[in-house]
């Protein structure tokens, strides 16, 4: 498997990647990590034109506490921001859902951003990003803009993002006093692709859960602080509400009943973790 | 950086096991096979070329990363090491790969070098490994012969005898 042929920039400012990007329109790609991109170029799912390489750019490798968020740089590798002293304290959901990226050998590497970027239905990050309403800052030579997770993912392996911008930083808003969270996930093998991932953030008075694995993208919905056979009732109809599909790995039906078992045992993991 | 053509190739260096080495690659070209064919260092093994198998793990810059997904004018500056770097010596074998031979942790072999280089790093960060921690690093390389309990038994032999003679590592 090689890749078809592309130029390749290795960007020194951001003002460069962000011309070369206007430049490029849609035959050009980020490249950061490359976990997700240098598999789908050598597979020739994505033959981009040119490449930019954003990971010698020290501005956008920052983990940053803004306020009562995190913001996370384009240049972060999944194993820095699993490795930042404050994450499990902070962003126990984050802290949770890490270790389920991948292996540790492409956590070295692929970014946090960049697995947002991919957009992948399975992908933990774009999930838990979606349980914590997460905010995507995207830039390009004319704007800056920032986009509520729940508006960024818009399908398949598609987003909001347009050819000329890139992700410069997600947002996360650190963990409310007394709030519980919980990451579960189901998959074949260790480390693959999961079949059902679910985050649920806990509330006083609700519960929010996302749905990873299962539509074409991440979803999300919001519980009062019900139990027992409403809570049966309510999963029931999120797990028939998602559009799930049959594919090779798991049938829909299967993905559903997923969803009823594993979306209540992290519920219910999340509420005990409630402080 | 200039833009560099897809259509020519381009000089690329590195440091590859402590030695500064260089050849010309297009900007294509993995740095799995930019070791192999251009600079014939041939440890590092091909397997599934999509970071799923772990049979080209190699070091850049101190971590455990896929060779496969990396392009080799990523790799430009870099520090990069490959299995031919664990021996310490001509006829001599690392206190890990002593440790497979010992166990019989690998039969084929084509999966030997990158489980090594994975372990030689966490076991240089984790002297005392605990085996769950161990099983789940594991996870990240494919073995289809041993059943992984050998491979399992040597790193845990060798991060015994690393911590009673660590400069031999």
């Amino acid at each position: 498997m090689k890749p078809a042929r592309f130029d390749y920039i290795r960007a020194e400012t951001l003002a460069e990647a962000h011309a070369a990007l206007a430049a490029g329109g849609d035959d050009a790609r980020i490249i950061a990590g490359g976990q997700s991109l240098v598999p789908m170029l050598s597979m020739r799912m994505a033959r981009p034109n040119v490449l930019i390489d954003i990971m010698h750019l020290p501005a956008l490798a920052k983990i940053e506490v803004k306020g009562n968020a995190l913001r996370i740089g384009a240049g972060v590798r999944q194993a820095e921001l699993l490795a930042w002293p404050d994450l499990r304290e902070r962003h126990p959901l984050l802290a949770a859902a890490l270790p389920w990226v991948g292996h540790a050998q492409t956590r070295s590497r692929g970014t946090v951003c960049g697995s947002v970027a991919h957009a992948d239905p399975s992908a933990e990050i774009p999930l838990a990003l979606l349980a914590l309403k997460g905010t995507i800052e995207l830039s390009s030579q004319k704007k800056l803009r920032r986009v509520p997770t729940e508006e960024f993912f818009t399908g398949l392996m598609s987003t909001a993002r347009s050819d000329d911008e890139l992700i410069e930083a997600v947002e996360v808003p650190c963990r409310t006093a007394g709030d519980g969270c919980a990451f579960r996930e189901f998959a074949r093998r260790h480390s693959d692709f999961a079949i059902v991932a679910c985050a649920a953030v806990a509330r006083k008075d609700s519960v929010r859960l996302a749905i990873g694995g299962v539509a074409d993208c991440p979803t999300a919905r919001d519980f009062p602080d019900i139990d027992g056979d409403a809570l049966d009732d309510a999963l029931d109809e999120f797990a028939n509400d998602l559009d799930a599909r049959d594919d090779l790995h798991a049938t829909a039906d299967y993905r559903r009943a997923l969803v009823r078992r594993i979306g209540r045992a992290t519920i219910e993991e999340a509420r005990l973790c409630r402080a | 950086m200039p833009r560099l053509s897809g259509d020519t190739r381009h000089r690329v260096q590195f440091e590859l096991n402590g030695r500064a080495v260089e050849a010309d690659a297009e900007p294509r070209m993995l740095l799995t096979d930019f070791l192999r064919h251009d600079l014939g260092m041939t440890g590092t093994h091909v397997g599934c070329e999509h970071g799923v198998c772990g049979a080209c793990t190699v070091l850049m810059d101190g971590v455990p990363a896929r060779a496969c997904l990396i392009l080799a004018v990523q790799a430009d500056g870099a520090k990069i090491r490959t299995v031919e770097g664990l021996a310490p010596a001509p006829g001599r074998l690392s206190i890990l790969q002593e440790a497979f031979r010992r166990h019989h942790a690998l039969q084929c072999g084509f999966c030997t070098a990158g489980i090594l280089m994975s372990l030689d790093y966490y076991l240089r960060h984790h002297p005392e490994p605990d085996e769950m921690e161990l099983r789940e690093y594991l996870g990240g390389h494919l073995c289809r012969c041993t059943g992984y309990a050998p491979i399992l038994a040597a790193a845990l032999d060798a991060a015994q005898r690393l911590r009673k003679t660590p400069a031999h590592a």
